[in-house]
C-alpha cells in the first residue's frame, strides 16, 4: 500500500483531502461512541450519547454482560467453529491447490470450473438446502454442523496453485531423486515455500467465520453452542430500550475486540490477504 | 488406497510409458477427493435439490411431494413480500454500492500518498469491515434508536428532530443504507489504493502540460487507469448486497411491513418461520441465478487471475 508510482499530491487537493479526514471523524463516530458507553458506569439517563468520556471508567457493564450472557462460553464455540474451519481447509486447499499446480490429468479444466462454481455461488445462499443436509447427516444443532458446508475452499484452492507454481520446479524433482512420495514433496518444499499464501489464507478464513452469522443462526438450537455473533444478537434483540446500551457496548466491544486487536499487530498482513480476498 | 498411491515413489520416472498418465490421474484425484466430496455435499448437491424442491410441492403436511411444475415460482412472484424484498434488494443494491464506490475512491485518493498519517486513515476506515455485521448493528440499532439514540440526540442539539429511523416504513431501509455503505466503503477502498499504484506518473505530468484541471485529470486518466478496478469492486459490492443480510435481522427483522425486507432474509424466514419448502427453494433459485449473472460478468477476470486461460 505504499504509494509508489504516483504523482505526489495529485490525488489529493487541499479540499478533498480536508473533506475525508471529516469523513474520517464521522466513520469513528460508532466506535467511540461504543467505548465510551461501554466503560461508562451509568448506563441511563441523558448521558446515554454522550460522545465525551466524562467519568470514572468502570467494567460494570462488562460484569453485567458476563453474568446476562454466556460470552466466555460463545467465545470458546466461536474459536473452535474458525479454527476447526481452518484446520480442515489448509488441507483440502494443500493438496487441491498442490494437483491444480504440478499435474497434467484428464479432466483438469473440467475441474477448475467446478470449483469456480463454489466461487460464484457463495454458500450462504445455499443455506436452507445445506440445513437438510446437515439434518440428514445428523449435524443439526452442533458445532461440526456449522463448519462442515465451509471445509473445501474454491478460493483458498486456487490461491495455493498460485503459489505452488511459483516455487521453482527443480527443488521439486530434486527431492523426487531422493525418493520423497507425494505428501513427503508437498509437506518438505512446497508448504514451506508457500508460507506467505497460508497466512493470507487463514486471515480472510478467520475473519468470515468469527464474523459470520445466518448460517450458525439456523444451525444452532442449544443456548450453549451458540457462537459469538449469535449469542450477540440473541442478546441485542432481548434487551429492552435505551437504558441496555451500555452493557449491549460491552457485549459488543468483546465480540469485536478480538480482530480488532489482531489487526492493529499485524496490520499489513490484514490488509494484504484482504486485497487478495477480493478474488473470494 | 490412498496410502499406496500416496506413498509410491514416483509417477514421473521410471515407469513404462503407458503408466504415466493413468498414475498421475490417480494421485490427482486422489488429492482433489477430499475437495470435491465437499464441494458435492455442499455445493453441488444443494443446487441439484433447490432446483427439484422449486418443482415439487406438498399438498398437505407430511403428504407426499407431487410435482408442481412452475407452480412455485408462481406463487413466489404472487407473495407480496417476496417482490418487496427482491425491489427493496434493488433499491438497496444501488443505494448502497454507488456511494461505497464513491467513497471509497475519494478516500482512496486523498489517502494515496503514503505518509504515517495517511496510514492511520486508512487503517481508521477499514475498522468497519472487520467487525461482525451483528455487531455493527447492534451498535447502529441505539445509533437509530428514537429520541435519546445518538443520531436524535444531536440532532436536537441543532433544534432539528428526526424521523423514527427503523420504525418508519419510508426511512427504515435508507437507515440500514447508512450502516452498509459504513461497513463497506473502506474495503472497497482498499481495491482503489492497489489500482492507483498502477497508474503512471507521467500520464499525469502529461496531462498537467498539456493544462488539464483535477476534475479533467480525473476524468481522463485516473478513471480510465481505474476502470478495471471499478468492475471488479462493483462485482464484489453486489456480491454483498445479495449475500449479507445480519444486520436485517438484528435492526428490523425485515419490518416494519416488510419495507427492509431482502431476498435472503425473506428466503430464511420462509424456511425458518413459515416452513415453505417450495417457496423458499424458488427464492434461493432466484438468487443462485442472480448471483451466476453478477459473477459470470467477472469470470474472465477470475480465469485469468487465477490462469486457466494460461498465462
Amino acid at each position: 500500500m505504499s504509494g509508489s508510482g504516483i504523482a505526489t499530491g495529485e490525488f489529493s487537493p487541499k479540499l478533498g483531502y480536508g473533506a475525508t479526514l471529516a469523513i474520517a471523524c464521522l466513520w469513528m463516530t460508532p466506535f467511540v461512541w461504543m467505548l465510551v458507553a461501554a466503560f461508562n458506569p451509568q448506563s441511563i439517563g441523558a448521558g446515554m450519547a454522550s460522545l465525551i468520556p466524562d467519568y470514572v471508567p468502570t467494567l460494570a457493564n462488562f460484569r453485567e454482560a458476563w453474568a446476562s450472557a454466556d460470552f466466555p462460553r460463545y467465545g470458546l464455540n466461536t474459536v473452535i467453529i474458525t479454527l476447526g474451519i481452518l484446520a480442515v481447509q489448509l488441507v483440502t486447499i494443500t493438496l487441491a491447490g498442490y494437483a491444480f499446480a504440478r499435474l497434467e490429468f484428464p479432466g483438469r479444466t473440467l475441474c477448475f470450473y467446478l470449483f469456480l462454481l463454489q466461487l460464484m455461488l457463495a454458500p450462504v445462499v445455499l443455506i436452507v438446502p445445506n440445513l437438510t443436509t446437515i439434518a440428514k447427516l445428523g449435524l443439526y444443532d452442533t458445532l461440526l454442523g456449522v463448519m462442515a458446508p465451509y471445509f473445501a475452499s474454491a478460493f483458498g484452492a486456487f490461491l495455493m496453485r498460485q503459489a505452488f507454481r511459483a516455487i521453482p520446479r527443480e527443488l521439486e524433482d530434486a527431492a523426487l531423486i531422493d525418493g520423497a512420495s507425494v505428501l513427503q514433496r508437498i509437506r518438505l518444499i512446497y508448504l514451506p515455500l508457500a508460507k506467505p499464501s497460508l497466512i493470507a489464507f487463514s486471515i480472510v478464513s478467520v475473519t468470515a467465520h468469527w464474523n459470520e452469522f445466518l448460517w450458525p443462526l439456523m444451525v444452532i438450537n442449544s443456548p450453549d453452542l451458540r457462537p459469538l455473533t449469535v449469542g450477540l444478537a440473541s442478546f441485542t434483540r432481548g434487551a429492552e430500550g435505551a437504558q441496555a446500551w451500555g452493557v449491549i457496548a460491552a457485549g459488543t466491544l468483546m465480540v469485536s475486540a478480538p480482530l480488532l486487536i489482531a489487526f492493529a499487530l499485524f496490520q499489513r498482513a490484514f490488509v494484504n490477504s484482504f486485497v487478495s480476498s477480493g478474488i473470494k | 488406497m490412498a496410502e499406496a498411491v500416496l506413498t509410491g515413489i514416483s509417477e514421473t520416472r521410471t515407469r513404462p510409458a503407458g503408466w504415466r498418465p493413468r498414475r498421475t490421474t490417480l494421485v490427482a484425484l486422489t488429492l482433489l477427493a477430499p475437495s470435491l466430496v465437499f464441494l458435492t455435499l455442499f455445493t453441488y448437491w444443494p443446487v441439484i435439490q433447490v432446483v427439484w424442491q422449486s418443482l415439487f410441492n406438498q399438498q398437505r403436511v407430511g403428504g407426499p411431494q407431487v410435482y408442481v411444475g412452475a407452480a412455485n415460482f408462481f406463487k413466489l412472484f404472487a407473495d407480496n413480500a417476496f417482490r418487496k424484498a427482491l425491489s427493496n434488494n434493488l433499491i438497496y443494491a444501488f443505494g448502497t454500492v454507488v456511494p461505497s464506490l464513491v467513497l471509497a475512491l475519494g478516500f482512496a485518493m486523498a489517502l494515496a500518498r503514503s505518509s504515517r498519517i495517511n496510514a492511520l486513515f486508512r487503517a481508521l476506515f477499514f475498522l468497519p469491515v472487520l467487525i461482525p455485521l451483528v455487531a455493527a448493528a447492534s451498535i447502529f440499532l441505539f445509533i437509530f434508536l428514537p429520541g435519546v439514540g445518538l443520531l436524535d440526540y444531536h440532532l436536537a442539539k441543532l433544534a432539528l428532530s428526526g424521523p423514527n429511523w427503523l420504525g418508519d416504513p419510508d426511512i427504515a431501509l435508507y437507515a440500514i443504507m447508512g450502516l452498509t455503505i459504513w461497513k463497506n466503503a473502506g474495503y472497497y477502498m482498499l481495491f482503489f489504493l492497489a489500482g492507483l499504484q498502477a497508474v503512471p506518473a507521467d500520464a499525469y505530468e502529461a496531462a498537467i502540460l498539456d493544462g488539464a484541471g483535477p476534475w479533467q485529470r480525473l476524468r481522463y486518466v485516473t478513471l480510465p487507469y481505474l476502470k478495471p478496478t471499478i468492475g471488479f469492486v462493483m462485482v464484489i459490492g453486489l456480491l454483498n448486497v445479495v449475500t449479507q443480510v445480519d444486520h436485517v435481522f438484528v435492526l428490523t427483522k425485515g419490518g416494519p411491513s416488510d419495507s427492509t425486507n431482502l431476498l435472503l432474509f425473506y428466503v430464511y424466514q420462509q424456511a425458518v418461520e413459515s416452513y415453505d419448502a417450495g417457496k423458499a427453494a424458488a427464492g434461493t433459485l432466484v438468487m443462485l441465478a442472480l448471483l451466476l449473472a453478477i459473477s459470470a460478468s467477472s469470470l474472465r477476470t477470475l480465469e485469468r487471475s487465477f490462469g486457466e486461460r494460461d498465462t
